[in-house]
C-alpha cells in the first residue's frame, strides 16, 4: 500500500533557480537561503520517495488566459521545464508517474474534488526551484530528479483562487487516495510558493515576518486554524502574491495526524528575508 | 448583486480578478507570445509593429511601450504575464517590481535587503503608510483595481 511519509514545505522564488543556473549560490547575498537547505539535501538523501507530490502554481506557463483550472494534476510520464521568457531553466525532464496520478485523479474525483487532468503539460519554476533546492543543481542531461514527481497546479493567478479550507480539505483527499494504491510506494507531498510578498503596485516588496512566522507555528501545531485564515488576511497581511501559502495546506491536509494519526515531527524549520522581493519559508514534517 | 471585493481597500494594490482578467484578456495573451524565442525576437525589432498584429486598446499599447507596469495592471494585465516583456528585456522581476514602488533599482534592493516595506500603515487606504497613494510620486490615479 502507498503512504504518505512527509511534508515538505518551501518557497519557489523565480530568482533562486536563476541563483544556481548561473553560479551564485555563493555570492553573500545567497549562501543563507542555499545554507537554509543544506540540512534538507541531506535529509532527502537519507528519506528518498518513490514518488513525490508536487504542489505548486503555474505562473501563466502551460495555462494562460486560454484555460484556468483551479486544481490540475499532471498524468503525463514526463514534464519539460518551459521557457518562460528567458529560456529554459538548464535541469532535468521531470520524470511522472501516470499510474498513480491516474489513481489519485480518479479517486479525489470521487471524493468531489473537480481535479482537470492535463496529459500533456510543461512546467515552470514553481516546480522546479523546490527540486533544485532539495535536490541541488542537477545537470540537465546527466542528472536527474531523485525520484518521479506527479505535478498538482493550484491557480493562484487570477481571483477567487481556493479558500485554505477547501486546500485543506483537499489534501486530506489525496491523502486518502494514496492509501487506495495497491503498490508499496512511499510518498512525499510538498507544499510550494509564498512566503509574504507582493510582486506588483506602489506596495510592491511587502514582507510580514510576524505574520510569516505565525503562520509556520500554525501550520505545524494547529493547521485547521491555518486552514480558516480567509484569502482578505493573507493579501492585507502578507502580500497579494501571499496566496500562495493556501497551497501549503493541501500538503498539510495530507499529514496523518489530520485524520487521527500522531502529530508529525518537524524535522527542520527555516526561514529567511530576502530573496528578490520574497520571504522564503521552509518546513519538512515527518509523520511518526 | 454586487459581487464580493472585499480587496478594494488595500492600498497599492490590483487584483487581478475575473474583471480585470476579462480586460486584459489580449495584452497579457500578447505577453504569453513571447515565451516563444522568436517573437521574442520580433517584438524586440519592432514593438509598435508586434504590438499592432495583437487587438489591444491604445492604451494598452502606450503602457507596454513605455513599460509603465502600474497602468498596464489598471488596464488589465497581470503581473506574471507581463513579466515575459521584462524578461524579453532582461529585467529581472525584482527591476520590474522595484518599477512600480516610485523607488530606484537600489533604493528597492535596499528596501529588501532591510527586510522588505512594513505592512505598517499600508493595510488599509487612508492610513499613513509608505505605499499609500499620498506618498506616492505616481500619486493618487493609480494603485487602486480600476483605477
Amino acid at each position: 500500500m502507498a503512504r504518505i511519509t512527509a511534508s515538505v514545505y518551501t518557497s519557489h522564488v523565480p530568482a533562486i533557480g536563476a541563483a544556481l543556473d548561473h553560479g551564485k549560490r555563493d555570492e553573500p547575498y545567497w549562501k543563507p537561503v542555499f545554507q537554509g537547505y543544506e540540512f534538507s539535501k541531506q535529509w532527502l538523501r537519507d528519506n528518498r520517495p518513490d514518488v513525490i507530490f508536487l504542489v505548486y502554481n503555474d505562473h501563466a506557463t502551460a495555462f494562460s488566459l486560454d484555460m484556468i483550472p483551479t486544481f490540475a494534476i499532471g498524468t503525463a510520464s514526463s514534464f519539460v521545464p518551459a521557457d518562460e521568457g528567458f529560456g529554459r531553466r538548464p535541469v532535468p525532464v521531470v520524470q511522472g508517474h501516470p499510474e498513480l496520478a491516474s489513481h489519485i485523479a480518479q479517486s479525489v474525483i470521487q471524493q468531489d474534488f473537480d481535479l482537470t487532468i492535463v496529459n500533456k503539460m510543461e512546467v515552470d519554476h514553481g516546480l522546479t526551484v523546490p527540486l533544485s533546492l532539495m535536490c541541488g543543481q542537477q545537470d540537465p542531461v546527466q542528472g536527474a530528479w531523485p525520484c518521479p514527481v506527479i505535478p498538482f497546479a493550484v491557480n493562484v493567478v487570477q481571483y477567487p483562487v481556493p479558500s485554505g479550507r477547501r486546500c485543506f480539505m483537499l489534501g486530506q483527499a489525496i491523502a486518502k487516495a494514496v492509501a487506495s494504491f495497491d503498490e508499496d510506494l512511499k510518498v512525499q507531498i510538498w507544499g510550494t510558493g509564498g512566503m509574504s510578498h507582493q510582486l506588483q503596485g506602489p506596495r510592491a516588496g511587502l514582507i510580514n515576518k510576524e505574520f510569516d512566522n505565525a503562520f509556520l507555528d500554525k501550520l505545524i501545531a494547529d493547521p485547521a486554524a491555518a486552514a480558516a485564515i480567509p484569502h482578505i488576511d493573507y493579501v492585507r497581511e502578507a502580500g497579494s502574491e501571499g496566496i500562495e501559502l493556501v497551497m501549503w495546506l493541501i500538503a498539510r491536509g495530507a499529514m496523518a495526524d489530520i485524520t487521527g494519526g500522531k502529530p508529525p515531527t518537524v524535522r527542520h524549520r527555516f526561514y529567511h528575508v530576502p530573496a528578490s522581493n520574497t520571504a522564503v519559508g521552509h518546513l519538512i514534517l515527518e509523520n511518526s | 448583486m454586487a459581487l464580493d471585493k472585499p480587496y478594494q481597500d488595500i492600498p497599492g494594490t490590483t487584483i487581478f480578478d475575473a474583471e480585470q482578467s476579462r480586460k486584459g484578456y489580449h495584452l497579457n495573451q500578447f505577453c504569453m507570445s513571447l515565451m516563444k524565442a522568436e517573437n521574442r525576437e520580433r517584438f524586440k525589432a519592432n514593438q509598435r509593429a508586434y504590438l499592432d498584429e495583437w487587438p489591444m486598446s491604445e492604451d494598452q499599447k502606450q503602457a507596454v511601450l513605455s513599460m509603465d507596469l502600474n497602468r498596464a495592471m489598471a488596464l488589465g494585465g497581470n503581473i506574471y504575464f507581463l513579466a515575459k516583456i521584462g524578461a524579453t528585456h532582461g529585467l529581472s522581476f525584482q527591476q520590474m517590481a522595484g518599477s512600480m514602488t516610485g523607488l530606484s533599482e537600489e533604493a528597492y534592493r535596499d528596501m529588501m535587503i532591510k527586510g522588505g516595506r512594513s505592512v505598517q500603515g499600508n493595510r488599509y487606504i487612508g492610513e499613513d503608510g509608505d505605499a499609500q497613494a499620498q506618498h506616492q510620486p505616481q500619486g493618487a490615479s493609480r494603485g487602486k483595481a480600476g483605477a
